[in-house]
Protein backbone atom coordinates (compact mmCIF):
# COMPACT_ATOMS: atom_id res chain seq x y z
CA UNK A 1 0.00 0.00 0.00
CA UNK A 2 1.04 3.38 -0.83
CA UNK A 3 1.91 5.99 2.04
CA UNK A 4 -1.30 8.23 2.29
CA UNK A 5 -2.01 12.15 3.12
CA UNK A 6 -0.98 12.75 6.26
CA UNK A 7 2.05 10.28 6.29
CA UNK A 8 5.26 12.38 6.79
CA UNK A 9 7.41 11.48 3.76
CA UNK A 10 10.22 8.66 4.91
CA UNK A 11 13.51 10.39 4.45
CA UNK A 12 16.01 9.49 1.70
CA UNK A 13 19.02 10.27 -0.10
CA UNK A 14 19.92 8.94 -3.60
CA UNK A 15 22.24 9.83 -6.31
CA UNK A 16 21.18 12.09 -9.16
CA UNK A 17 24.34 12.14 -11.14
CA UNK A 18 27.34 10.00 -10.57
CA UNK A 19 29.18 12.35 -8.45
CA UNK A 20 25.87 14.18 -7.35
CA UNK A 21 23.23 13.19 -4.65
CA UNK A 22 20.24 14.39 -3.26
CA UNK A 23 17.81 14.21 -0.55
CA UNK A 24 14.60 14.78 0.77
CA UNK A 25 16.08 17.17 3.51
CA UNK A 26 17.31 19.43 -0.08
CA UNK A 27 13.79 19.89 -0.76
CA UNK A 28 12.87 21.41 2.37
CA UNK A 29 10.63 24.93 1.96
CA UNK A 30 8.85 24.19 -0.88
CA UNK A 31 6.07 21.03 -2.66
CA UNK A 32 7.85 18.58 -4.40
CA UNK A 33 6.42 16.11 -6.38
CA UNK A 34 8.30 12.48 -6.66
CA UNK A 35 7.15 10.05 -9.41
CA UNK A 36 7.87 6.85 -9.40
CA UNK A 37 8.28 4.90 -12.43
CA UNK A 38 8.84 1.53 -13.49
CA UNK A 39 11.88 2.23 -15.96
CA UNK A 40 14.14 4.47 -18.04
CA UNK A 41 13.42 4.30 -22.18
CA UNK A 42 9.65 3.25 -22.32
CA UNK A 43 9.13 3.06 -26.27
CA UNK A 44 6.43 5.87 -26.21
CA UNK A 45 6.92 9.27 -27.06
CA UNK A 46 5.60 12.10 -24.65
CA UNK A 47 6.35 9.23 -21.87
CA UNK A 48 5.32 10.17 -18.41
CA UNK A 49 8.80 11.81 -17.56
CA UNK A 50 8.83 13.65 -20.88
CA UNK A 51 5.51 15.01 -20.60
CA UNK A 52 6.41 16.51 -16.71
CA UNK A 53 9.30 17.97 -18.46
CA UNK A 54 6.70 19.83 -20.85
CA UNK A 55 4.44 20.91 -17.94
CA UNK A 56 7.47 21.96 -15.84
CA UNK A 57 7.14 25.43 -16.01
CA UNK A 58 3.70 24.84 -14.68
CA UNK A 59 4.93 22.88 -11.62
CA UNK A 60 7.89 25.67 -11.16
CA UNK A 61 5.01 28.72 -11.80
CA UNK A 62 2.93 26.71 -8.56
CA UNK A 63 6.68 26.76 -6.39
CA UNK A 64 7.40 23.15 -6.91
CA UNK A 65 10.27 21.03 -8.00
CA UNK A 66 9.88 17.58 -9.34
CA UNK A 67 12.20 14.61 -8.98
CA UNK A 68 11.54 11.29 -10.67
CA UNK A 69 12.39 7.82 -9.62
CA UNK A 70 13.27 4.42 -10.41
CA UNK A 71 15.47 1.78 -10.29
CA UNK A 72 17.45 2.38 -13.23
CA UNK A 73 21.45 3.14 -12.45
CA UNK A 74 22.82 6.97 -12.34
CA UNK A 75 24.52 6.22 -15.55
CA UNK A 76 21.20 4.89 -17.21
CA UNK A 77 19.71 7.94 -16.10
CA UNK A 78 22.08 10.36 -17.29
CA UNK A 79 21.68 8.62 -20.90
CA UNK A 80 18.01 8.55 -20.90
CA UNK A 81 17.95 12.23 -19.15
CA UNK A 82 20.26 13.28 -22.14
CA UNK A 83 18.20 11.67 -24.57
CA UNK A 84 14.87 12.94 -23.55
CA UNK A 85 16.53 16.89 -22.71
CA UNK A 86 14.85 16.42 -19.20
CA UNK A 87 15.61 19.49 -16.84
CA UNK A 88 14.75 17.90 -13.61
CA UNK A 89 16.52 14.76 -11.28
CA UNK A 90 16.09 11.70 -12.20
CA UNK A 91 17.14 9.78 -8.99
CA UNK A 92 18.76 6.04 -8.90
CA UNK A 93 16.86 3.84 -6.48
CA UNK A 94 19.63 1.45 -7.21
CA UNK A 95 21.52 0.22 -4.21
CA UNK A 96 19.97 -1.12 -2.30
CA UNK A 97 17.60 -1.50 -4.48
CA UNK A 98 13.91 0.25 -4.70
CA UNK A 99 14.86 0.89 -1.01
CA UNK A 100 13.28 4.09 -1.02
CA UNK A 101 9.95 2.69 -3.17
CA UNK A 102 9.83 -0.27 -0.46
CA UNK A 103 9.55 2.75 1.89
CA UNK A 104 7.07 4.87 -0.22
CA UNK A 105 4.86 1.41 -0.28
CA UNK A 106 5.46 1.96 -4.34
CA UNK A 107 7.60 -1.08 -4.81
CA UNK A 108 6.51 -4.58 -7.05
CA UNK A 109 8.45 -6.97 -5.64
CA UNK A 110 7.50 -9.37 -8.35
CA UNK A 111 8.86 -7.17 -11.33
CA UNK A 112 11.32 -5.63 -9.52
CA UNK A 113 10.18 -2.31 -10.35
CA UNK A 114 8.76 0.73 -8.43
CA UNK A 115 5.03 1.24 -8.92
CA UNK A 116 3.94 4.41 -11.19
CA UNK A 117 3.57 6.31 -7.64
CA UNK A 118 3.31 10.03 -7.46
CA UNK A 119 3.29 11.78 -4.22
CA UNK A 120 3.20 15.48 -3.54
CA UNK A 121 4.65 16.62 -0.68
CA UNK A 122 4.75 20.28 1.47
CA UNK A 123 7.32 22.31 2.60
CA UNK A 124 7.22 20.58 5.92
CA UNK A 125 7.58 17.04 3.30
CA UNK A 126 4.55 15.97 4.20
CA UNK A 127 2.78 13.88 2.18
CA UNK A 128 -0.43 15.57 0.84
CA UNK A 129 -1.55 13.62 -2.07
CA UNK A 130 -0.86 10.25 -3.64
CA UNK A 131 -2.17 8.16 -6.67
CA UNK A 132 -1.13 5.20 -7.89
CA UNK A 133 -1.43 4.31 -11.60
CA UNK A 134 -2.65 1.09 -13.27
CA UNK A 135 1.71 0.39 -14.18
CA UNK A 136 1.03 0.57 -18.25
CA UNK A 137 -1.18 3.56 -18.09
CA UNK A 138 0.86 7.01 -17.62
CA UNK A 139 -1.12 9.03 -15.20
CA UNK A 140 -0.29 12.42 -16.58
CA UNK A 141 -0.16 15.54 -15.02
CA UNK A 142 -3.56 17.08 -13.62
CA UNK A 143 -4.03 15.33 -10.32
CA UNK A 144 -0.54 16.50 -9.18
CA UNK A 145 -1.01 20.10 -10.66
CA UNK A 146 -4.82 20.06 -8.64
CA UNK A 147 -2.95 18.82 -6.06
CA UNK A 148 -0.50 21.96 -5.97
CA UNK A 149 -3.15 24.25 -6.30
CA UNK A 150 -4.27 23.05 -3.33
CA UNK A 151 -1.45 23.34 -1.42
CA UNK A 152 -1.51 27.00 -2.27
CA UNK A 153 -5.05 27.48 -1.20
CA UNK A 154 -4.20 25.93 2.45
CA UNK A 155 -1.61 28.45 2.49
CA UNK A 156 -3.05 31.85 2.04
CA UNK B 1 -10.95 10.64 -13.83
CA UNK B 2 -9.36 12.55 -16.22
CA UNK B 3 -11.89 14.78 -18.15
CA UNK B 4 -11.67 16.90 -20.89
CA UNK B 5 -11.67 20.35 -19.99
CA UNK B 6 -12.74 22.87 -21.40
CA UNK B 7 -15.84 21.00 -22.99
CA UNK B 8 -15.41 21.13 -26.91
CA UNK B 9 -16.78 24.82 -27.62
CA UNK B 10 -16.65 27.31 -30.70
CA UNK B 11 -13.13 27.43 -30.75
CA UNK B 12 -12.14 24.66 -31.77
CA UNK B 13 -11.17 23.27 -35.31
CA UNK B 14 -13.97 20.12 -35.76
CA UNK B 15 -15.10 18.23 -38.48
CA UNK B 16 -17.91 16.69 -39.09
CA UNK B 17 -21.59 17.44 -37.64
CA UNK B 18 -21.91 19.72 -34.40
CA UNK B 19 -24.76 17.56 -33.52
CA UNK B 20 -22.74 14.45 -34.19
CA UNK B 21 -23.53 11.66 -31.85
CA UNK B 22 -20.10 10.70 -30.74
CA UNK B 23 -17.45 13.32 -30.07
CA UNK B 24 -14.15 12.38 -30.33
CA UNK B 25 -10.84 14.75 -29.43
CA UNK B 26 -7.37 14.33 -30.18
CA UNK B 27 -4.25 16.17 -28.58
CA UNK B 28 -1.75 15.97 -31.42
CA UNK B 29 1.59 16.81 -32.07
CA UNK B 30 2.69 17.17 -35.82
CA UNK B 31 5.83 15.85 -35.38
CA UNK B 32 5.19 12.83 -33.14
CA UNK B 33 5.66 9.77 -34.88
CA UNK B 34 3.00 7.84 -33.15
CA UNK B 35 0.40 10.74 -33.77
CA UNK B 36 1.67 10.11 -37.53
CA UNK B 37 0.43 6.65 -37.47
CA UNK B 38 -2.89 7.27 -35.40
CA UNK B 39 -3.71 10.44 -38.35
CA UNK B 40 -4.79 8.11 -41.24
CA UNK B 41 -6.69 5.94 -38.62
CA UNK B 42 -8.81 8.70 -37.53
CA UNK B 43 -9.58 9.94 -41.36
CA UNK B 44 -10.77 6.18 -41.87
CA UNK B 45 -12.35 5.75 -38.91
CA UNK B 46 -14.44 9.59 -39.95
CA UNK B 47 -15.25 8.33 -42.95
CA UNK B 48 -16.63 5.24 -41.67
CA UNK B 49 -18.99 6.69 -39.54
CA UNK B 50 -19.87 9.22 -41.34
CA UNK B 51 -22.16 11.76 -39.88
CA UNK B 52 -22.39 10.15 -36.59
CA UNK B 53 -19.21 11.48 -35.58
CA UNK B 54 -17.10 14.94 -35.06
CA UNK B 55 -13.39 15.29 -34.92
CA UNK B 56 -11.59 17.73 -32.85
CA UNK B 57 -7.82 18.23 -33.08
CA UNK B 58 -6.06 20.20 -30.32
CA UNK B 59 -2.26 21.31 -30.01
CA UNK B 60 0.00 19.51 -27.66
CA UNK B 61 3.49 20.26 -29.10
CA UNK B 62 6.02 18.02 -27.05
CA UNK B 63 8.39 20.95 -27.45
CA UNK B 64 11.62 18.88 -25.96
CA UNK B 65 10.97 16.22 -27.71
CA UNK B 66 10.56 17.35 -31.50
CA UNK B 67 11.97 20.62 -32.41
CA UNK B 68 9.44 21.91 -34.96
CA UNK B 69 6.28 20.55 -33.13
CA UNK B 70 5.60 24.40 -32.18
CA UNK B 71 6.41 26.09 -34.78
CA UNK B 72 4.39 23.51 -36.92
CA UNK B 73 1.31 23.93 -34.72
CA UNK B 74 1.70 27.83 -34.86
CA UNK B 75 1.62 27.02 -38.56
CA UNK B 76 -1.81 25.44 -38.28
CA UNK B 77 -3.31 28.01 -36.21
CA UNK B 78 -2.03 30.42 -38.77
CA UNK B 79 -3.58 28.80 -41.46
CA UNK B 80 -6.71 28.30 -39.50
CA UNK B 81 -6.90 32.21 -39.20
CA UNK B 82 -7.61 32.18 -42.75
CA UNK B 83 -10.12 29.66 -42.87
CA UNK B 84 -7.79 26.83 -44.18
CA UNK B 85 -6.72 24.82 -40.34
CA UNK B 86 -7.60 21.38 -41.86
CA UNK B 87 -5.65 21.50 -45.12
CA UNK B 88 -2.54 23.02 -43.22
CA UNK B 89 -3.56 20.09 -40.64
CA UNK B 90 -3.48 17.54 -43.42
CA UNK B 91 -0.20 18.72 -45.42
CA UNK B 92 1.96 18.49 -42.12
CA UNK B 93 0.83 15.25 -40.97
CA UNK B 94 1.47 14.04 -44.74
CA UNK B 95 4.82 15.57 -44.47
CA UNK B 96 5.86 15.02 -41.00
CA UNK B 97 9.73 14.69 -41.35
CA UNK B 98 9.36 18.25 -43.56
CA UNK B 99 8.60 20.99 -40.86
CA UNK B 100 11.65 23.44 -41.06
CA UNK B 101 10.57 27.30 -41.25
CA UNK B 102 10.92 27.44 -44.85
CA UNK B 103 8.98 24.37 -45.47
CA UNK B 104 5.83 25.58 -43.17
CA UNK B 105 5.74 28.85 -45.38
CA UNK B 106 6.21 26.70 -48.44
CA UNK B 107 2.66 24.81 -47.43
CA UNK B 108 1.23 27.99 -46.95
CA UNK B 109 2.17 29.28 -50.48
CA UNK B 110 1.13 26.18 -52.19
CA UNK B 111 -1.84 26.06 -50.52
CA UNK B 112 -2.86 29.23 -51.98
CA UNK B 113 -2.83 31.04 -48.33
CA UNK B 114 -2.23 35.18 -48.40
CA UNK B 115 1.30 34.07 -47.73
CA UNK B 116 2.53 37.72 -45.88
CA UNK B 117 -0.83 37.46 -43.43
CA UNK B 118 0.30 33.86 -42.79
CA UNK B 119 4.17 34.65 -42.06
CA UNK B 120 2.78 37.20 -39.81
CA UNK B 121 0.32 35.42 -37.77
CA UNK B 122 2.68 32.47 -37.83
CA UNK B 123 5.26 34.88 -35.42
CA UNK B 124 2.08 36.41 -33.59
CA UNK B 125 0.99 36.60 -29.92
CA UNK B 126 -2.60 35.17 -30.51
CA UNK B 127 -1.24 32.17 -32.19
CA UNK B 128 1.48 30.85 -29.49
CA UNK B 129 -0.85 31.53 -26.72
CA UNK B 130 -3.63 29.55 -28.67
CA UNK B 131 -0.82 26.58 -28.99
CA UNK B 132 -0.01 27.36 -25.41
CA UNK B 133 -3.84 27.33 -24.20
CA UNK B 134 -4.34 24.25 -25.82
CA UNK B 135 -1.47 22.40 -24.33
CA UNK B 136 -2.29 23.32 -21.09
CA UNK B 137 -5.74 22.48 -21.53
CA UNK B 138 -4.35 19.00 -22.99
CA UNK B 139 -2.59 18.94 -19.26
CA UNK B 140 -5.73 19.69 -16.77
CA UNK B 141 -7.54 17.05 -18.78
CA UNK B 142 -5.11 14.09 -18.28
CA UNK B 143 -3.02 14.03 -21.76
CA UNK B 144 -0.61 11.71 -20.99
CA UNK B 145 1.12 11.60 -24.15
CA UNK B 146 1.13 12.27 -27.75
CA UNK B 147 -1.37 11.26 -29.11
CA UNK B 148 -4.33 11.19 -26.57
CA UNK B 149 -7.54 10.57 -27.09
CA UNK B 150 -10.66 11.45 -25.14
CA UNK B 151 -14.07 10.46 -26.49
CA UNK B 152 -17.45 11.74 -25.12
CA UNK B 153 -15.12 14.26 -22.66
CA UNK B 154 -13.52 10.86 -21.12
CA UNK B 155 -9.77 10.27 -21.82
CA UNK B 156 -9.91 7.06 -24.10
CA UNK B 157 -7.05 4.70 -22.59
CA UNK B 158 -7.55 1.74 -25.01
CA UNK B 159 -5.60 1.03 -28.07
CA UNK B 160 -6.47 3.52 -31.19
CA UNK B 161 -5.38 0.92 -33.51
CA UNK B 162 -8.30 0.81 -36.50
CA UNK B 163 -9.97 -2.12 -35.44
CA UNK B 164 -10.27 -1.17 -31.87
CA UNK B 165 -11.20 2.58 -32.00
CA UNK B 166 -13.08 1.79 -34.64
CA UNK B 167 -15.44 -0.88 -32.59
CA UNK B 168 -15.44 0.95 -29.74
CA UNK B 169 -16.72 4.01 -31.06
CA UNK B 170 -19.62 1.97 -33.04
CA UNK B 171 -20.55 0.30 -29.70
CA UNK B 172 -21.41 3.53 -28.75
CA UNK B 173 -23.99 4.33 -31.53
Amino acid sequence: MALTPGTPAPAFTLHATPDQRLSLRDFRGKPLVIAFYPADWSPVCGDQMALYNEVLPEFRRLGAEIVGISVDGVWCHLAFSKDRNLHFPLLADFEPKGAVARAFGAYRQEEGLSERALFVLDGEGTIRWSYVSPIGVNPGADGILEALEGLQGKKR
Amino acid sequence: MSKLRPPVGANDHAQGPPEARITLVEYGDYECPYCGEAYPIVKRVRKELGKNLRFVFRNFPLSESHPHAVRAAHAAEAAALQGRFWEMHDTLYDNQQRLDEVQLRRYAEQRGLDVKRFALDLDSEAVAARVKSDFLSGVRSGVNGTPSFFVGGARYDASWDHDALLSYLQGLL
